[in-house]
């Protein structure tokens, strides 16, 4: 049986609320990699931005990582993580990678040790020999923001498609190929960069559901019914402006 | 509360906030109300359909015209040979658990049950009918006699003499049924045979139509090219979907054949169904293949 590699996807945003489109991005990635053979994907882990970033009308830390737990009690493979949004500051996304990654070393590392009492034939399972790859899950547009002057540092940039790896899915009214094309990093690592066809094409913005709560209008079916009850029940996106 | 709170910190033009500011104050009981039906294979159920409800109540309330009471969903029957169509017990009970955490949607079996496939006027007519018998019911029933404190009920002929009766309310006509669709529906108008000129007529001009649609325009543009349609064009409310929400049944099926998740696509509860009955495969999708479409076959 061929070795796989094992992968975490992880997804750095506002998650200004959580929308099904976010977790639907998990699930898409999730495919595209498994339907290439060479990967299992083993988690997923969503990374509320930190309050610092500054980014108008964004609801505290603290409900949106809220709202992220109830969107992924029914996932089995999806989980949130509060460290980012935790620091006293904002920090850049390569950051919370690195973060991770020494977190999934540290517990590699603390299986290898309990498993050690065990002559490794046993324990070795083609899956499992391969050193797992943290990699990055994000929508068309992130990758157009490489382009935008200052927003990225280039270092940054290349540190994430060199050390980690980009999972991107596609969106409407984005040309992937076209911004790896116009970057000498990303076309250099252009390997390690996944494009994912996203099929079923949606618009669906956090963006939207905040204007369609501001104006009253129903949002159900758009995100998870206990994402819903909790916006009404802590009067969150009830003004535009804040 | 919601929602009309939230129109009033709303920075619409001033004329809008005005009529906000009205319609919060508003009796709803002088608006028109409406009992939204959707037709259609579910096959599976998906949030896109889901969806359609909700944009379309959201419009129509907010033209303060109309308070939509009801949805209504209605699965086509088997007879309709529909290729991929599975079986209706199946797309009745995922049409149910899509629904069991909605307030306003139900699911209807009268059209699925029966033997032989049914036009959408007659699927119309006999919840037109049902409306009307439920409305006749509900104004010739007395008013349920008040509860006193202690848990008695008073007996009407009970009647304290400096107490005022409470007066019966105004008589109401049944709510206005409408016909809730996407723009593919109502462009299907103009396939050959597929559906009776009278038929057509009926629905535009008797209930009316609310149709969901991505491209406004062009939806308009169909409407004006045909007669009926234009002729009828006040009862046929365009609602615009500002998000291309492209969950289509055909792609959950494909998705499902390929063994690609359809998570978020459809409810949870649907999905987890679908899983465990292992509905839609390559076989499945062969169903009826080779049958004509029963309104082919009924139009000839």
């Amino acid at each position: 049986m061929r070795c796989k590699i094992p992968v975490i996807l992880l997804a750095c945003g506002s998650f200004n609320p959580i929308t099904n489109m976010h977790l639907r991005l998990f699930e898409v990635a999730r495919n595209h990699l498994h339907q290439t053979g060479m990967y299992q994907v083993i988690e997923g882990i969503i990374s509320p931005v930190n309050d610092n970033y500054g980014k108008k009308d964004l609801a505290a830390a603290k409900h949106r990582v809220s709202m992220v737990r109830l969107a992924l009690q029914t996932s089995s493979w999806i989980r949130v993580d509060q460290w980012e949004s935790e620091q006293k500051e904002w920090i850049e996304t390569v950051k919370v990678l690195r973060h991770h990654y020494s977190e999934l070393l540290r517990k590699e590392a603390t299986n290898f040790k309990a498993g050690s009492e065990i002559p490794t034939e046993d324990i070795a399972t083609p899956a499992y020999t391969a050193a797992p790859e943290l990699k990055l899950l994000c929508g068309a547009d992130i990758l157009k923001t490489f382009q935008t002057p200052n927003l990225w540092k280039d270092e940054h940039i290349q540190e994430i498609v060199e050390k980690f790896g980009l999972v991107c899915v596609s969106r409407a009214g984005h040309d992937f190929q076209q911004y790896i094309s116009e970057s000498a990093i990303l076309t250099r690592y252009q390997h390690n960069i996944h494009l994912v066809k996203n099929v079923v094409q949606s618009d669906l913005s956090a963006t939207y559901v905040r204007q369609a709560l501001y104006q009253g209008q129903s949002v159900k079916y758009l995100l998870p019914d206990s994402v819903i009850s909790y916006i009404k029940d802590h009067d969150l996106y009830r003004e535009e402006g804040k | 509360m919601g929602q009309f709170a939230a129109k009033l910190f709303s920075k619409k033009s001033s004329s809008s906030t005005v009529a906000c500011i009205d319609s919060s104050m508003e009796n709803l009981d002088n608006r028109k109300e409406v009992v939204l039906l959707a037709c259609g294979s579910f096959n599976p159920i998906t949030i896109m359909h889901l969806r359609l409800f909700e944009l379309a109540k959201d419009y129509m309330n907010e033209t303060g015209q109309y308070n939509v009471i009801k949805g209504i969903i209605s699965p086509v029957g088997d007879a309709y040979k529909k290729k991929g169509l599975i079986s209706a017990q199946h797309r009745i009970k995922m049409a149910e658990l899509a629904t069991q955490s909605s307030k306003w949607l139900e699911v209807d079996t009268w059209e699925s049950c029966s033997k032989d496939w049914l036009e959408t006027a007659k699927v119309l007519s006999y919840h037109q009918q049902r409306l009307e018998a439920e409305n006749f019911d509900s104004s010739t029933v007395s008013p349920p006699s008040p509860i006193l404190p202690g848990g008695k009920r008073k007996r009407i002929d009970d009647t304290d003499a400096g107490e005022p009766k409470p007066s019966a309310p105004p008589k109401k006509g049944p709510p206005e049924l409408k016909l809730l669709c996407g723009a593919d529906f109502l462009e299907s108008f103009a396939v050959p045979n597929l559906w009776k000129p009278e038929d057509i007529a009926t629905i535009v001009a008797k209930y009316g139509l609310v149709c969901i649609t991505r491209s406004g325009n062009n939806t308009k543009k169909f409407i004006y090219e045909s007669d009926v349609l234009w002729k009828h064009r006040s009862n046929i409310h365009l609602v615009n979907e500002w998000i291309t929400n492209d969950v289509s049944s055909t792609k959950i099926r494909r998705a499902l054949r390929r063994g690609q998740s359809v998570r978020y696509l459809v409810p949870e509860a649907v999905q987890q169904y679908i899983e465990k009955y292992n509905l839609y495969s390559t076989e499945s999708e062969d169903n009826n293949a080779g049958s004509i479409l029963a309104p082919f076959l009924k139009n000839k």
